[in-house]
């Protein structure tokens, strides 16, 4: 009894099928080991295999893997939909332009400001908000999404709708991080940092709490969990890794504008999270880099590419509703 | 009844103006066996949700250790020694035995998202204490092997203990238990008499159960309290209860419940 109930359960066969071998390699702990070897010996060559174009686009997506894995903090484990995430990127983003440009202070020193600010936005957001049982958080984060970029067009700190720009690219103990191949390994950093801090948080008692109120509410209550607290923090920690990656995506460009914070983004980095299959990393990162490799890799379909490249989408969604990467529960 | 662990007294509840707890005094002692009974819709459940914070009552007070519960929330509650398990299982799903369990530590334990990531040595202790406490409890409700399984694919019988060894990890003095005989077949209900006895006998914990299954709830219980349309109608020990006039006629209002009073 209450086997089959499971969403997604014996529907797809073909891809089923496909995914059967990609569970065995990572549950095999030397296959996985190997696999993360190879992935890490890729990420060092990429840059001199594929040439400076291909490695602006794969900063980009690491970047996005950050993105991605902070959202998959807040929908994938505590099941929270936010709706207007980018609203974080773009406080991390433009705490850099305005301590820098404005204020002369240290690109470094903009960091724990930012998080700082990230952490108490995310807690005048979600405070009141994650009181309430139901998916007010979706509007209402929704609604902080707009209500950051509009600020952002129509404040003179901020440049109105044109932007900052001229952000300086930032030293790091004497090495100056400057060209896009020093930008890919830092992003690449980034990114390693986000997946070691989100297997972590994964395997503890903060996560193991996200999962609890995300399946059940009420049991996790009478449990001793505080619902609230519990997505307050995984709100909040999405919200800081989402200022981080704004305050690296600002010194990687050196411009910024309110049009990279829009709605569509905050779709992009959730989209990213449901197709990798909420919750699971490894699905996350592939979801991070489908959603932003697969439009330029479909480049030579020229037009067409937008939409085989929705088409495609959809169709992983409809036969894999539960995401790309394998999920738990298949030891039956 | 001063010196009891629980004490409810004069306890209303009504939902849109259909009452559903109508003054109810009730008690447990410490270290008691007490069994709550009644026709469905009695009101059992929703005594247990007043009890544990998920209802609020609208009149009436709730004590447990001489402390006010009525203000407090849910987790406050179940961190004040109180737990429960529910009528209807409520495992938490794709995780496993052991995941289901630790739930029950986290209002015993501290460690947040810094412990998470640096993992200092006092969040590895709470860790292995955490990992400890649940194979211990896993180990008391006696399921053993099977641990890596997700806990809703056990067989039915052991996921039900599996939702005490869970109430038992957050280390309660009164454990309330919804029809926890619900399902069972003759063997595991002997099984678990004998669980909740050893849950009061070597852990002293007071022990709270609403049981259809009147031949258990005459077997296991010290006192037993029969709720009919929320008012209390009886309280004793079996053999009181079973020759209660009152209690008779509520259980002859349903159809199959004559034959369920006896032993
Ligand atoms: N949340 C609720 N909203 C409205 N009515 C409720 C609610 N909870 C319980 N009730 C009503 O209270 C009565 C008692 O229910 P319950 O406590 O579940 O009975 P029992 O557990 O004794 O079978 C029922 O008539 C039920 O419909
Ligand atoms: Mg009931």
């Amino acid at each position: 009894m209450a086997t089959d109930d499971r969403p997604g359960a014996g529907t797809t066969p073909a891809l089923a099928r496909l995914a059967g071998p990609l569970a065995a390699l990572a549950d095999n702990a030397a296959a996985r080991r190997a696999g993360i070897v190879a992935l890490l010996a890729l990420m060092v060559v990429a840059p001199f295999v594929f040439g400076e174009y291909a490695t602006v686009i794969l900063t980009n997506a690491l970047l996005y893997v950050v993105l991605a894995l902070g959202l998959n903090v807040v929908v994938g484990y505590a099941g929270l939909l936010d709706l207007g995430y980018a609203a974080f990127f773009a406080v991390g983003a433009y705490t850099v332009g305005i301590l820098t440009l404005r204020v002369g202070v240290n690109f470094w020193l903009t960091l724990p400001v930012a998080v700082c600010t990230a952490a108490l936005a995310g807690v005048i957001i979600g405070g009141p908000t994650l009181r309430l049982r139901s998916d007010y958080l979706a509007i209402v984060t929704l609604g902080f999404g707009e209500i950051v970029r509009i600020s952002a067009r129509n404040m003179s700190i901020t440049g109105m709708a044109s932007g900052l720009s001229g952000i300086h690219q930032p030293w790091l103990f004497g090495w100056h991080i400057a060209t896009p191949r020093d930008f890919y390994y830092l992003f690449c950093v980034l990114a390693i940092l986000a997946v070691a801090v989100s297997v972590r948080l994964a395997d503890s008692r903060l996560g193991r709490a996200w999962l609890y109120v995300r399946y059940d509410e009420d049991a996790a209550e009478a449990m001793g969990i505080d619902r609230v607290r519990v997505k307050l923090a995984a709100y909040v920690t999405g919200a800081i890794f989402g200022a981080l990656g704004g305050v690296f995506f600002a010194v990687n460009l050196g411009a910024i504008s309110p049009e990279s914070f829009s709605f569509t983004q905050s779709v992009l980095i959730l989209m990213a999270v449901i197709l990798g299959g909420m919750g699971k990393i490894p699905g996350v990162i592939l979801g991070a880099m489908i959603v932003i490799l697969g439009p330029e890799l479909l480049r030579s379909l020229g037009e067409l590419r937008l939409l085989v490249f929705a088409v495609g989408l959809l169709l992983i969604m409809l036969f894999r509703p539960s995401g790309i990467w394998p999920g738990r529960g298949r030891q039956q | 009844m001063s010196g009891a662990l629980l004490q409810l007294t004069g306890v209303g509840l009504a939902f849109a103006g259909n009452r559903v707890l109508d003054e109810v005094d009730f008690a447990v002692p410490e270290r008691g066996i007490v069994s709550l009974i009644g026709p469905n819709g009695a009101g059992k459940t929703s005594l247990f949700n007043c009890i544990t914070g998920f209802y609020r009552p609208h009149v009436g007070a709730i004590t447990f250790g001489g402390h006010d519960l009525r203000r407090l929330k849910p987790h406050r509650i179940t961190a004040a020694g109180i737990a429960r398990t529910f009528q209807n299982l409520r495992l938490f799903r794709e995780m496993s035995v052991p995941e289901n369990v630790m739930s029950g530590m986290h209002c015993r334990t501290h460690a947040g998202a810094f412990g998470a990531i640096f993992r200092p040595p006092r969040q590895r202790a709470e860790e292995a204490e955490i990992r400890a406490t649940a194979a211990e409890c896993l180990r008391f409700v006696d399921i053993a092997g099977d641990w890596n399984r997700v806990a809703t694919t056990l067989p039915y019988g052991h996921q039900r203990r599996v939702e005490i060894a869970r109430a038992l990890a957050t280390r309660p003095r009164l454990l309330l238990l919804d029809e926890p005989a619900a399902g069972l077949h003759g063997g595991e209900k002997q099984e678990l008499i004998a669980l909740i006895n050893r849950i009061r006998d070597e852990r002293g914990i007071a022990v709270l159960l609403i049981e259809h299954d009147t031949g258990l709830v005459m077997k296991v219980s010290e006192r037993i309290s029969v709720l009919d349309h929320g008012v209390m109608i009886a309280e004793g020990t079996a053999k009181e209860i079973q020759a209660n006039p009152r209690v008779i006629e509520a259980y002859l209002g349903q159809e199959d419940a004559g034959a369920d009073l006896e032993l």
